[in-house]
Order: structure tokens, then C-alpha cells, then sequence
């Protein structure tokens, strides 16, 4: 009887070892990535890590910018069932390592060279406490300008190269009867605009002695007080019915010759390709006029959660290698529009856009005009984000002038710390 | 024999309890997850929680945070445009409404749910249906552009000072045939027998209505009142759908600060206090009414 027992004991347990092994030999992965290029670009990774032995099992939460998806992972982890793998902007990588949440990538990032190829603006996020917690995916930059090239050559316009040149574009493409600047008013969209024309007035130094540090006469000087001006400058090339329209209409009122220019990140870019337009021939990119040499990024990574197992530990050590690796950063990035998240990655194999983004970071990299985007998150955690978020849409929806706005926006940041 | 009394003890105790422990279950489930939750985040709105709930007491900081933010006095301000627009529209137009369709005329059974079906849609298609309508590119503007009043002009849904109205515009379509209902349904309480007395003592329609019926609906007004106050204080869905906050933060209400700022701007503590807040706006509203019911009853 005694002896039945243990035997039942040891089948059962042996059992339960030989399921959690298999388990512990998938990934599961969180993210929002479900639009048709995006989960295709993602699958090149999920062949990748299969021919490694590695099993996926696929958890996407549906919404753009991840709201959904991190209110999905807040309940998972409070629950005590992480996921291994999260995709993740910014601060909310570091915010989530505050809690001791993240596993420590060391061993895969030295055998793999990581703190070499990566920027290392880049490796202020994927790091905490000197540890790395995640693999970055890809670099977007927000400061990229789109234009319709019929649009200016109809008006005999040649690609503005500074921010007076950009204003009279605008103004030559009014007076034709088109729309300046296509623009959607949302919130984010206008912040995002805000990256490029804070970096055309001042530069990295200014952009990162005002979004990084907060210094309080960076954000209440002169080039601020400019900065605004030149948004409201912007406004008066929107048409009137901008507010609440979504940043894919305003590309394709670009793409159909409606507007001629749309200031928005290299995402953008996937709607121009998608209507068959070519880089050069049909349409534009540029950086923000004044903003050249410099590049305001936003980078997707995936952070990794703790995980018990060691073959678990092992599939998720092999997922980041995977990540990083120049394969599937070429692939991904190809389809998504933007650039690979490491420094040495043969441009020949991108579009013109493509090639223009990654000799950009290189530079950007090598001169110190790499910066993290304030409106997607890599220069301020959300509180002080959505802080500016608020007075650059107040104020370019009229709220109040840009003397005003720079006074907000000190008083906005005080109360967001 | 004492068996017998034994199982008759046995049966009028199982009925005295039965009802109690069929409830049981419901009753646990409502002390945890809505007393529960309500006492978490009373508490939450005095702790420093951030991302993730924390538990270090700090007092009323959050409070005095909150009052502070030009974000949340936008969102209260709106929330009074709203809720007095809200409520008084519908309460008048519901009353009108019923008192014509209780004047016998013909078809008040196609009628009534015409007027009712609104409130069969959720707020999110409501809210929808109205952006586009409202939308000067495609909606009513463009139309009439196109029927030829070239001079029409109608933009309030992108004009950030009139943006909140045209909230007002959709919930007032929405509620309004329910109020409706419900005044309708008073008025067939009302007693004939007095209509006819005044009537005889030469009363006007009008008089008749002023002095005998909407007072009788004092009953009727209050549960109107209580609804539409709880559902301006709660309405989240249709400012999401309808303008997302916009133009710029123009048509935030509390419901919308609360969400963004536990969920998106990681300062939960905040959306705590801006939420008990909301709740004891709320309770203001409620409790009043259910004191008076209760003691009507006895």
C-alpha cells in the first residue's frame, strides 16, 4: 500500500516536472503589434526562436501605444503570472524595473557585444542599475517631415533646408489653394510635432537641458518662448478641421495631394509605401528644417519579467539574443519603417528613407544629437509627459499665447514631479 | 413523535434560512468587490501609489495635488456645464414629450418607442454617430454645403469653447425618450377624478398642468433627477467617442481625468482621489433621495 502510494507520488510528480518543462521552454510574449505589417515583420522572430527549440505563445492585446496592453500586463504581474517577454516603451521599462520586476540580460548582452552596437542614449532605457532588463526592437525618430514631391514641384518648390525656407513652402501651397501642413489634433500628434520644432530652435543641447534636465530657464527662456511661436506658426497652415482626426488621415491627405507637408515619426512612412508611393520619386522625407544632425527617438523594446526555471531563463535568454540580432533587426525594421536599434547595420538594404534614418543615427550617435522623444516617453516618465502633452495641445488649439504657454508649462511640470 | 417535531423544527429552519444563504453568495461578492474596492481606493487615494498600488500613507498630498491641477478644475467646470445642460434639457423635453403623447392622440404606440429607442444604443454609438454628424468635413456642415446653403456654419464639435455643448447635444438625444417614459408613466398615475373635478371648477389645461399635475409627478422628478445626476457624473464612454477629451483637453469630465491619470499617466494615487471625488458627488446626490424614500415608506 505504502509502496503503491509512492509510486502514484513519483508518477505524478514526474509528470508535472515533464509539463512544466515544456512550458518552460515557451516564451510568451505580450504586445501590441496585431496591424497586418507589423505581426508579419513579428513572425520572422517567432520562425527564428522555433528553429532555436524555442515555442511562442502569442498574447497580443490590440491598441495603438500600448494603453491596453499595459493595463493587461499590470494585472498579470499583480496577479503573480508574468508573462516572460513585454513589449515596452521607455520609462515604463525603468518604471517596471523600479519594482524589481525585470530579469538581469548581462550574460546574453556581453556574449553578444550589446553595449557596443546599441547607442548608448538607447542604453539609458534597455538598463537599470547598470543591468540590462531588455532588448530593444528598433529606433523611430519623431523629427521627420513628409512631403508630397508633385505638391512642390508643381509650385517649383525644392526641399526646404531651413525653417524660413519651410514656412514659405507652406505659405506657396496655401496661397495654391492646398493645405500647408496636414495634422491630426490629438494630443500626442501635436507633441509629437513639439520634438521637432523645440530641436529646429535650439538643438540637441537646448532640447536635452529643457525635456531632460527640466531647467527651469531652458524652459522658460527665450528659445521655448520661440519654440511656441513656431508652433503657432504651424497652426496657421492646418486647415480647420484638424482636431481629433487620426495621424494616418492627415499622411494620406499628403499622399492624395491635399496637403503638402505632415510632420509625424517614420511610421508614417508604412502609409506612404502601403499607396505605392517611391521614396524620392512620389514623396519626401526630410528632418524637421533646422533639426539636421539631430534625432529625436522613440525605441520598442522587449523587456524581459522574471522568470523561475532555468530553461525557462534559457528560452528567454535566447529570445533577447534573437532580438538583437542583426537578422531579425533587418527584417523587422525593413517593414516597419524604422531603423535597427545598433550601429553597425549596412544601410544598403533599406529604402531611401530607410538609408537617410540609419546614416542619421550614426551621426546623431557619433556627435551627440541623439535624444529621447518627450512625446513618446524617452525623455520624461508619463506624469511629466502628459504634463507638456497638455499645454502644447492647449496652447495650439488657442488657449492661451506662447509667453503664457512657457509659464504653464513650468507650473504643468512642477505639478507632474 | 419527536421525530416529527424534530423534522418540522429541521423544515421551518431550513426555510428561515434558505433565502439567506442563497443570498449569501451575491452579498460576499457585492462587500468585496464594490465595498471592497470602494475601501481600497479611499485608501489608495491616500497612499503614494504610482504605476502600481503602494501602501506608504501620505496623507491628503494627493488631494491637495489634485486641486491644484488646472486639468482637473477644466474637468469639473465641464462636468457643471454638462450636468445642468444635461439634466434640465432632458427633464424638460421628457416632461413635454409625455404630456403631448398623453393628450390621446393616435399612433402613441408607434410613437413611444420611437422616442425610446435612443436610449437601446450605447453611449459609444451615440457618441460615434454624433462625430460624424457633427463633423463639419462630412457631417451636417458638409450637407447642407452641398444642398446649396453655402453659408451654413456649424463647427462647435471643433471649436474648443463649444465643444462641451455639443456633448450635451448627444446625451440630451439619447436620455431624453427615456425621461419621457418615466413622466409618462406618472402621468397615467394621476387621478382622473381630480382632472375632471378641476376641469368642472372651469380650470384651463394650463392651470391644470401647472397646479395639479407636475406637482403630482414630484415623484417622477426625483427619480428623473437622480438618474440623469448619476449618469452625467458617470458619462465617460460618450466624451471618448464623441471628441476624446478635445479639441486640445477642452471636454475632459472627471471620468476621463480619473482614467487617464491612473491608468496612462502613472499616478494613481491622483485618479484615487479624483475618483472617491467623484463618489461622494455622487452619494451628495443619492443619499438625500434614498433618506427621503425610506421614510416616505414608513
Amino acid at each position: 500500500m505504502k509502496i503503491k502510494i509512492n509510486k502514484k507520488t513519483i508518477l505524478a510528480s514526474a509528470l508535472l516536472m515533464a509539463t512544466a518543462a515544456v512550458q518552460a521552454e515557451d516564451v510568451e510574449v505580450l504586445h501590441w503589434w496585431t496591424s497586418g505589417g507589423e505581426a508579419a515583420a513579428l513572425s520572422v522572430l517567432k520562425k527564428d526562436l522555433g528553429n532555436d527549440g524555442v515555442g511562442w505563445v502569442d498574447m497580443p492585446v490590440a491598441g495603438g501605444g500600448g494603453g491596453s496592453a499595459m493595463t493587461t500586463l499590470r494585472a498579470r504581474v499583480t496577479s503573480g503570472n508574468s508573462p516572460t517577454a513585454v513589449q515596452m516603451l521607455g520609462y515604463d521599462i525603468q518604471d517596471w524595473a523600479a519594482e524589481g520586476e525585470l530579469a538581469n540580460l548581462n550574460d546574453i548582452a556581453a556574449a553578444n557585444n550589446w553595449d557596443a552596437v546599441i547607442p548608448k542614449a538607447l542604453q539609458k532605457f534597455s538598463k537599470y542599475d547598470g543591468n540590462w532588463i531588455a532588448a530593444p526592437v528598433n529606433m523611430h525618430s519623431t523629427n521627420w517631415v513628409w512631403a508630397n514631391k508633385k505638391v512642390l514641384d508643381d509650385l517649383g518648390l525644392p526641399q526646404p533646408h531651413s525653417w524660413d525656407d519651410f514656412v514659405a513652402a507652406m505659405q506657396a501651397a496655401k496661397d495654391a489653394g492646398k493645405i500647408g501642413l496636414a495634422h491630426g489634433g490629438q494630443p500626442w500628434q501635436e507633441a509629437t510635432m513639439f520634438d521637432g520644432v523645440v530641436l529646429s530652435v535650439g538643438g540637441a543641447d537646448f532640447y536635452n537641458k529643457a525635456f531632460v534636465e527640466l531647467d527651469e530657464d531652458a524652459l522658460t527662456g527665450p528659445q521655448m518662448v520661440e519654440a511656441f511661436k513656431r508652433m503657432e506658426t504651424l497652426r496657421s497652415f492646418v486647415d480647420d478641421n484638424f482636431s481629433g482626426r487620426d495621424w494616418n488621415l492627415a499622411s494620406s491627405m499628403v499622399i492624395n495631394g491635399d496637403a503638402a507637408f505632415q510632420i509625424m515619426g517614420d511610421w508614417a512612412k508604412g502609409e506612404f509605401i502601403n499607396a505605392g508611393k517611391v521614396p524620392n520619386e512620389d514623396f519626401l522625407c526630410f528632418r524637421v528644417p533646422g533639426s539636421q544632425g539631430t534625432m529625436a527617438f522613440n525605441a520598442d523594446q522587449f523587456a524581459m519579467f522574471k522568470v523561475d526555471s532555468a530553461s525557462a531563463q534559457e528560452a528567454q535568454g535566447k529570445m533577447a539574443a534573437a532580438i538583437v540580432a542583426p537578422t531579425f533587426q533587418i527584417a523587422f525594421n525593413q517593414v516597419k519603417g524604422s531603423v535597427p536599434s545598433r550601429t553597425d547595420i549596412d544601410p544598403m538594404q533599406f529604402d531611401a528613407c530607410g538609408q537617410k534614418g540609419i546614416a542619421d543615427l550614426q551621426y546623431a550617435n557619433a556627435t551627440g544629437g541623439l535624444v529621447g522623444s518627450m512625446a513618446h516617453g524617452h525623455a520624461q516618465p508619463a506624469a511629466i509627459k502628459n504634463a507638456v502633452f497638455d499645454v502644447v495641445t492647449n496652447h495650439f488649439n488657442g488657449e492661451f499665447g506662447a509667453e503664457e504657454a512657457v509659464e504653464e508649462l513650468l507650473n504643468a511640470i512642477d505639478a507632474a514631479k | 413523535m419527536a421525530n416529527n417535531v424534530g423534522q418540522d423544527d429541521f423544515q421551518t429552519k431550513l426555510q428561515n434560512w434558505l433565502p439567506k444563504i442563497v443570498l449569501s453568495p451575491s452579498i460576499a461578492a457585492m462587500v468585496v468587490f464594490v465595498y471592497g474596492f470602494i475601501a481600497f481606493t479611499v485608501y489608495m487615494s491616500f497612499s503614494d501609489s504610482k504605476m502600481l498600488p503602494s501602501y506608504d500613507w501620505i496623507g491628503l498630498a494627493n488631494y491637495t495635488k489634485l486641486w491644484k491641477l488646472s486639468h482637473w478644475w477644466v474637468s469639473i467646470t465641464n462636468l457643471a456645464v454638462f450636468a445642468l445642460l444635461y439634466i434640465g434639457i432632458c427633464t424638460f423635453l421628457g416632461l413635454s414629450l409625455a404630456i403631448l403623447l398623453d393628450q390621446k392622440i393616435r399612433g402613441e404606440g408607434m410613437l413611444r418607442p420611437i422616442y425610446l429607442y435612443p436610449m437601446a444604443l450605447s453611449f459609444i454609438v451615440t457618441g460615434t454617430a454624433w462625430k460624424w454628424i457633427l463633423d463639419p468635413g462630412i457631417g451636417l456642415e458638409n450637407t447642407m454645403h452641398q444642398w446649396g446653403w453655402e453659408s451654413f456654419h456649424f463647427d462647435w464639435i471643433k471649436d474648443r469653447n463649444m465643444a462641451i455643448y455639443t456633448v450635451v447635444i448627444a446625451a440630451v438625444w439619447q436620455t431624453s425618450g427615456f425621461v419621457m417614459a418615466m413622466f409618462l408613466a406618472g402621468l397615467r398615475g394621476v387621478d382622473n377624478e381630480i382632472l375632471k373635478a378641476a376641469q368642472i371648477d372651469g380650470a384651463s389645461n394650463w392651470r391644470l398642468y401647472r397646479r395639479i399635475v407636475i406637482p403630482m409627478l414630484r415623484p417622477a422628478f426625483l427619480s428623473a433627477f437622480v438618474i440623469l445626476a448619476h449618469l452625467s457624473v458617470k458619462s465617460y464612454d460618450l466624451i471618448i467617442a464623441l471628441t476624446g477629451g478635445g479639441p486640445g483637453r477642452a471636454t475632459e469630465v472627471p471620468a476621463t481625468f480619473m482614467y487617464s491619470y491612473t491608468f496612462t499617466r502613472n499616478s494613481m494615487g491622483i485618479g484615487a482621489a479624483s475618483a472617491v471625488i467623484m463618489l461622494m458627488t455622487i452619494a451628495a446626490i443619492i443619499t438625500p433621495y434614498l433618506y427621503a424614500e425610506l421614510k416616505e415608506k414608513k
